[in-house]
């Protein structure tokens, strides 16, 4: 195992220690994003240069920036591409931001620059985060490193490809919906998606407003509260931002410890029609934690089967005015030739976005048009109290809601993509956290039968994110999963020869 | 539920999109499908339901009236701009 | 026209006095360089986002308080999308079915008679950009300024229970009058800060159903509002008269060519696809903070134009051009205050200080209020007759110099002195044994004309009073005034 292999936290004290220089770890990274990337598509900008240079900076000051500590000091970090960089492009995978350079950092972004973080690069997702595969992006598929001929999921896919590669420590996405649940457990990796209203959404570009949060993929618990600890806390700039949103990264050691976790599992729910490797994880983890005092119990969420319709409803309502935005006037492309402001707005939006996003806004218009307001917004956002009411009863009784993250394992290229349905349906078991604005974090769990990673995911309460992150390195301790190097980027390494 | 031609010309309209006959099609096959999906939602009975319009409960912050320090120059501001002219945004004349 | 009555409903919008946008930090100063006062919330930026202004809420509650309407407890902040250039994120952030204050009224006083309207709400949104539509050699375009983007409105709408022209121009006068007096807008139509759209439609007298309506946007001055609905009323008529139908449409008033235009295109077609703003939440006031504002509430012009007039003794028709606006009323009541004389302080205001202040202008007038008061007060001690005070007045007014500076700088000085007078006096009597062998005689008109001696002598610097009581003590031989001798 190389330097890029290593966790966050083992990276950070070998900067500290000086026993890697911020240059060499820098230099390693680059050197199998050279090797990788071409094939994996994980990043639509690598911020090679800026990165050079601070790595450079850093190695001549003893111990980093002031104020600048170990874990975070010099680590790569790969951020989302609809998540704003101050002079960095954000293209949010679509042709209409293909150019466009925001003036400002997202408070996450600069509550990690701040800690000394290195923005390694921009990484592909479904345009503006619409998708579950990473195939609708501007910029090409990005690849699953465990299997290059399948989907890393999505929409954080870049994200999930980069740190599943050593392309990066850890990453952020962005998650609506499952988008960084789904893809953590496609490649392997943990997925955190907070609570809403913990980690700033001032500079991630809107999808749906109401639903979207900045989520952490990592490779271990541990890391993810790390980067977690530094991007969380309320911001004035976000009027959604919670006053109790600071997460920490240190364990208290007080869950599990008083008694047994009380773990909710909606069999009913997920059971029918699921993947046969998915359903034997499952199994497998569930017995596996009992033995450790981990009380499961069935738990029924009556209102889980209209998840997947009253989030498309809701989410895609937004967006349609969210993406209102982008008409050539301001920013962005246009796609000029004409004298009429008219013909001007149809042409630059109908050759600026992408053909998932144009579903989407017309059917989030629809939906909101007259006549149509009360049958489908509002109607889905009753919905939406009901689904969310199950969870918050539920939780009253048990500590967490335990339940597979995706249907199956990662799919094939190509697959779902001319099926718009089945692919929203394969967020069946992500989109009600969203709709309850819930904690989540999607952990790996096992492997398939032709080896690609399986996770599950655990569901806490609003704003118990703490005793969430801790329950997760319970789990994690337990299930003790083997390491495995992606096949796929065994590959990569063997026939490039390269990468640390 | 059945989605008209009609619907879906009106819905690009609202949103400035602009379809081939064939894509109008097919979308209108696509979106069809989905509302058909998503009628399963008036199985629910939501006459004492209040809808969950926010991600957050509470109210909205307030800010305190002071210019800040966020105000761009000009040229940073200008700077994505697709056409301008004198320090203005320009586009196709609207009258 | 005959047999119709027309039915007359406002919108009013008027852009609230903060300093800094409704949802950004940008300032808000009117005449900056285009562009100047935007960042990425105003420019609808990717990923900005909107945090609400908390003067600009006080604001908009003490202007709903002062139209006695209900602030409601809990209100929302919606999204009316379609696309303009000068709208960033082509939608604009408003209110709609929860606003922040709804019911109120407010009295309009027309042709003498003063009625009651009912406002139905009022609230919050942000203002657009400016655009400006050019046509010349370099092309038909339109280039766009974001810096107004972002102004704090307020949206008042009456109910449409208006019954003319004039009555809506009146309604405006007495809102402008209300919006200044709470300092939450200068009501100033020409710069933008008060605009209106017009609702008219006409229906037969004595029936309760309204007819269709039209509305008229574009209109940028009180005499706009009642030149554009008298032309509508008129249109409209015609077409009822020729028995066509009224369109349902909206109309641009075009005052170059004094008339309303059809707006109508495949924009028309609106569908706001009003939804909750997701980015703000509810906006919940308690009832100690608006009870707070409340207590800010200033004295309404209405109650201080007849406190005027009932402990101050002032005319009606006085009190009400004095209360016009805020600032006059405080001038007039420093002025008062500091003389104790309400009514010469009201004189001098009505006619001097308004012939030269325009449009009671006052907060930038040369004359403060107490050097005016000092003014009328030399008058009343007779330092200085009330003629010369209206030349140190426009002096005063042209130099700003306090009264007393004023009145040396001229060289001015009232004779007050009983011995100087005696002097002056005498010898205009000798200078016209005349008229005084005549006056003896019974001519007591001739008085007069040794009053007009005595001050052509002087230069009109003698005190009349003194003058007179001199002239009198002489010619008579009564003695008065000894005591200065």
């Amino acid at each position: 195992m190389g330097i890029c292999e290593l966790s966050l936290r083992e990276m950070g004290s070998a900067v500290a220690r000086r026993k890697v220089s911020p240059a060499e770890l820098v230099e390693a990274h680059l050197s199998r994003i050279r090797v990788c990337d071409p094939t994996l598509r994980a990043y639509v900008t690598v911020n090679e240069a800026e990165c050079e240079r601070l790595a450079r900076d850093r190695g001549r000051q003893s111990g980093g920036p002031p104020g600048v500590a170990a874990p975070l000091n010099c680590i790569p970090i790969a951020v989302k591409d609809n998540i704003c960089t101050k002079g960095l492009r954000t293209t949010c995978g679509s042709r209409i931001l293909r150019n466009y350079v925001p003036p400002y950092d997202a408070t996450a972004v600069s509550r990690l620059r701040d800690r000394g973080c290195l923005l390694i690069g921009k990484t592909n997702l479904d345009e503006f985060g619409m998708g579950s595969s990473t195939e609708n992006s501007f910029f090409g598929p990005t690849r699953n490193p465990w299997d290059l001929e399948r989907v890393p999921g999505g929409s954080s896919g870049g994200s999930a490809a980069a740190v599943a590669a050593g392309m990066a420590a850890a990453a952020l996405g962005t998650d609506t919906g499952g988008s960084v649940r789904q893809p953590a457990a496609l490649c392997g990796l943990v997925g955190y998606k907070p609570t809403y209203g913990v980690v700033s959404r001032r500079g991630l570009v809107a999808f749906a407003s109401s639903l979207d949060q900045i989520g952490v993929i990592a490779r271990t618990v541990e890391d993810t509260a790390a980067v977690l600890e530094a991007v969380s806390g309320w911001d004035a700039w976000d009027s959604t931002s919670a006053r109790r949103g600071q997460v920490r990264a240190r364990q208290t050691g007080e869950v599990g410890k008083s008694g047994v976790l009380r773990v909710g599992v909606p069999w009913g729910f997920f059971s029918e029609g699921l993947d046969p490797d998915v359903s034997d994880v499952t199994r497998a983890v569930v017995s596996k934690l009992e033995k450790e005092r981990w009380a499961f119990e069935e738990i029924d969420l009556p209102h889980a089967e209209y998840s997947i319709a009253a989030y498309y409803l809701v989410a895609d309502a937004e967006a349609s005015s969210n993406l209102a935005r982008y008409d050539g006037v301001r920013y962005g492309e246009r796609e000029g030739g004409t004298d009429d402001l008219w013909e001007m707005y149809v042409r630059t939006r109908t050759a600026g976005l992408g053909t998932e996003v144009k579903r989407r806004v017309m059917l989030g218009t629809y939906a909101l048009s007259a006549g149509y307001y009360e049958a489908y917004y509002l109607r889905a956002q009753k919905a939406r109290t009901l689904i969310k009411r199950d969870y918050e009863e539920v939780l009253r009784r048990v500590d967490l809601v335990l339940m597979p993250t995706s249907p199956t394992a990662a799919f094939r290229l190509g697959e779902k993509l001319h099926d718009p349905l089945a692919m929203y349906l394969s967020d069946v078991f992500t989109v009600g956290v969203n709709l309850a604005g819930l904690p989540a974090v999607s952990l790996p769990s096992g492997y398939s039968r032709s080896g690609l990673p399986i996770g599950l995911q655990l569901i806490g309460r609003a704003f118990e994110d703490q005793t969430l992150l801790e329950a997760a390195r319970l789990f994690e301790q337990v299930v003790a999963l083997e390491a495995r190097t992606p096949a796929g980027l065994k590959g990569l390494l063997e026939s490039g020869r390269g990468g640390a | 539920m059945s989605v008209t031609r009609s619907d879906v010309e009106h819905a690009a309209r609202l949103c400035r999109l602009e379809f081939s006959p064939d894509e109008l099609e097919t979308l209108r096959g696509e979106l069809g499908r989905i509302l058909e999906y998503v009628e399963k939602l008036r199985e629910l009975d939501v006459t004492e339901v209040e809808p969950t319009l926010y991600g957050l409960a509470g109210s909205t912050p307030l800010r305190e009236d002071v210019p800040g320090e966020d105000t761009l120059a000009r040229e940073d501001a200008l700077a994505g701009a697709p056409d301008e002219e004198n320090g203005h945004f320009k586009v196709p004349g609207v009258l | 026209m005959k047999g119709f009555e027309s039915v007359i409903g406002l919108e009013i919008h008027a852009q609230l006095l903060t300093r800094s946008k409704l949802f950004c930090g940008c300032g808000t100063g009117f005449g900056a360089e285009p562009n100047t006062q935007v960042c990425p919330v105003c420019l609808g930026l990717p990923g900005a986002l909107p945090v609400l202004n908390r003067r600009a809420v006080e604001l908009a509650v003490l202007v709903g308080e002062a139209l006695h309407a209900h602030t409601n407890t809990s209100s929302v902040f919606a999204r009316k999308n379609y696309f303009y250039p000068d709208l960033p994120k082509n939608y604009q952030i408003s209110q709609f079915d929860r606003p922040l204050c709804s019911g109120g009224h407010l009295y309009v006083s027309d042709g003498g008679k003063r009625r009651r309207v009912r406002v139905t709400r009022v609230h919050l949104e942000e203002d657009a950009g400016k655009s400006v539509h050019l046509d010349d050699a370099g092309g038909r375009r339109t280039l766009v300024d974001f810096n107004r983007c972002g102004v704090p409105l307020i949206e008042i709408v009456t109910e449409p229970e208006l019954r003319s022209p004039s009555e809506a121009h009146a309604l405006l006068k007495a809102l402008k009058q209300i919006l200044e007096y709470t300092g939450a807008s200068s009501g100033n139509m020409e710069e933008g800060g008060l605009r209106c759209d017009v609702n008219v439609s006409l229906r037969r007298v004595g029936e309760r159903a309204l007819g269709s309506k039209t509305e008229i946007k574009n209109l940028n001055s009180f005499r706009n509002v009642e030149r554009a609905l008298e032309y509508e009323i008129e249109r409209q008529a015609g077409l009822l008269a020729g028995g066509t139908a009224v369109l349902n449409e909206t109309l641009m008033w075009d005052a170059g060519r004094d008339r309303a235009v059809s707006m109508r295109s495949k924009e028309e077609a609106h569908d706001y696809r009003y939804f909750p703003e997701p980015d703000l939440l509810r906006l919940e006031l308690k009832g100690d903070w608006i009870d707070d504002v409340k207590s800010r509430l200033p004295e309404l012009p209405e109650a201080r134009e007849s406190r005027f007039v009932e402990s101050l003794g002032l005319p009606p028709y006085d009190a009400a051009v004095l209360c016009g606006r805020r600032a006059l009323a405080d001038y007039f009541e420093e002025v008062a205050r500091l003389t104790g004389e309400p009514k010469s302080a009201s004189n001098w205001i009505m006619t001097e200080v308004l012939r030269t202040a325009k449009e009671g202008a006052t907060d930038e007038f040369p004359v403060t209020a107490a050097n005016l008061a000092d003014l009328l007060t030399l008058v009343r001690s007779g330092r200085i007759s009330g003629k010369m005070a209206k030349d140190v007045f426009a002096r005063m007014a042209g130099t700003g110099e306090t009264a007393d500076d004023a009145v040396s700088r001229m060289g001015l000085r009232q004779v007050t002195d009983v011995r100087e007078m005696r002097t002056i006096v005498d010898a205009v009597l000798s200078e016209n044994p005349k008229s005084v062998a005549d006056y003896a005689r019974g001519k007591k008109k001739l008085f007069g004309f040794l009053m007009g001696r005595i001050m052509e002598k002087t230069a009109g610097q003698a005190s009349p009073t003194l003058a007179e009581s001199v002239l009198r003590e002489r010619l008579e031989g009564v003695r008065e005034g000894d005591a200065n001798t």
